[in-house]
């Protein structure tokens, strides 16, 4: 875009049209439905967004595979085991997708790890909840994957074109995911009375906090106003909650599951579910470090760092010996 | 924690024989045969290619986008590399 300016450069006020110039540029891009790329011109802010956000996503989906890796050789049968492999594999797969997109903005993978093992970046807070029985197989391919499959819909039309083509993909992938766990928890729902006793217990623990993983009200979220102007969001928390809430009732009904809250009722004014209050103290603590698992979540991902260090460091000195003709 | 990042490949897809190979996005790998396999683990896990191809990030060559409009403008003023640029008669068929 330098072509509009004058030719002067050197002055501090051309540097400040330069830049006011490129933010009214970018923005009428954005307003105009175009995809910024990685090597575009664009504010420090929209970057810095941008890599909290996605690297937060790549977290989670990395954490992710925690608590269903857990119940991965105690699975029931040599099926169900095969079908969790391949979502936990495909959840690793989201991971690095979202590593890739996040890289594109010039920050490092050793970087971006290093900032979830230290706990400056975060994940989401479903997986520091412990997974109790296998129904919570089911519980998190219906309610978890769900919730986050309505929050990646609305992110395939995010701003920046490395993030919304990784969602594109990602998005392919989940159906199986929260279909896979929705079987299980209808063959447990029409299982012996124990087996339904397990599917409801699963969906009353993790009902509440998938309604949390589309973050706080919208009065209370600290990052939508830019996001929205940017259009890295496309959807507020409130209304992908709201769009949640309406698809799941209808299936729990279907399997003969009850959702936990008393005050969820068809509101034929709103056309929307009208639902109970949040226990947002509960996500918060959680958020700061005191769920069930936060500890024992990245316990394990330094371990497993650090244990595959050798593997890399073997793997490039093999590299570098090849190179060298040794 | 140590700083070696492995370096990164871009990984490009052969959707099905006889297509354009596209983009797919990229992968870390300290060698070539690394970059294919990881590229397939990663990109194919559902049969969506036939052939893949890696090139290591720092060997690709791009323009500059800020650049787009003088690195493209040879091509603005050439309409008539264009079909419609000519007039011919309607009763000419099979042009
Ligand atoms: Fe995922
Ligand atoms: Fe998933």
């Amino acid at each position: 875009m330098g072509h509009f300016l004058p030719s002067n450069h050197s002055s501090k006020a051309n540097t400040l049209t330069m830049s006011a110039v490129q933010e009214t540029a970018f923005q009428e891009k954005i307003d105009a439905e175009l995809k910024i790329e990685a090597k575009d011109w664009m504010p420090d802010k929209y970057r810095l967004h941008l890599i909290r956000q996605i690297s937060q996503h790549a977290h989670s989906e990395v954490i992710g595979m925690q608590p269903e890796g857990n119940w991965i050789t105690r699975a029931p049968s040599l099926r169900a085991k095969m079908v969790l492999i391949a979502k936990v594999q495909d959840e690793a797969g989201h991971g690095l997708y979202l590593y890739s997109a996040t890289e594109t903005l010039g920050i490092t993978r050793s970087e971006l790890i290093k900032q979830l093992q230290t706990g400056k970046a975060k994940y989401s807070s479903i997986f520091n909840y412990p997974t109790l029985t296998w129904a919570d197989m089911g519980a998190i391919g219906w309610l978890v994957d769900g919730a986050a499959i309505v929050n990646q819909q609305s992110l395939r039309r995010t701003s920046y074109g490395p993030y919304s083509r990784a969602m594109v993909r990602i998005c392919k992938e989940e159906s199986f995911h929260q279909r896979q766990g929705y079987e299980i928890m209808s063959k447990m729902s029409n299982g012996t009375i124990e087996q339904q006793e397990m599917a409801q217990d699963a969906l009353n623990r993790w009902w509440w906090p998938s309604l949390m993983m589309f973050g706080p009200t919208d009065s209370e979220s600290a990052h939508t106003s830019n996001a929205m102007k940017w259009k890295i969001k496309r959807g507020t928390n409130d209304d992908l909650r709201q769009l949640f809430i309406d698809r799941t009732v209808k299936q729990a009904e279907l399997i003969g599951l009850e959702i936990p809250d008393p005050d969820l009722k068809w509101n034929p004014k709103t056309k929307h579910y009208d639902f109970g209050e949040i226990d947002w103290e509960e996500f918060w603590e959680v958020v700061n470090g005191n769920g069930f698992c936060n500890k024992e979540r990245i316990n394990n991902h330094i371990k497993a760092r650090s244990e595959g260090q050798w593997v890399r460091e073997a793997a490039l000195a093999y590299s570098e010996k090849k190179q060298n003709g040794v | 924690m140590s700083n070696n990042n492995l370096p990164t490949w871009e990984v490009f897809i052969q959707p099905k024989t006889g297509a354009s190979f596209e983009h797919a996005g990229n992968v870390h790998a300290s060698d070539k045969e690394m970059a294919l396999q990881n590229a397939r683990e990663l990109y194919t896990r559902r049969q969506e290619g036939t052939c893949i191809w890696v090139v290591k990030t720092e060997d690709i060559v791009s323009s500059n986008p800020e650049d787009q409009q003088s690195f493209f403008d040879p091509a603005d003023d050439k309409l008539y590399r264009y079909p419609t640029f000519f007039k011919v008669s309607k009763k000419a068929k099979g042009l």
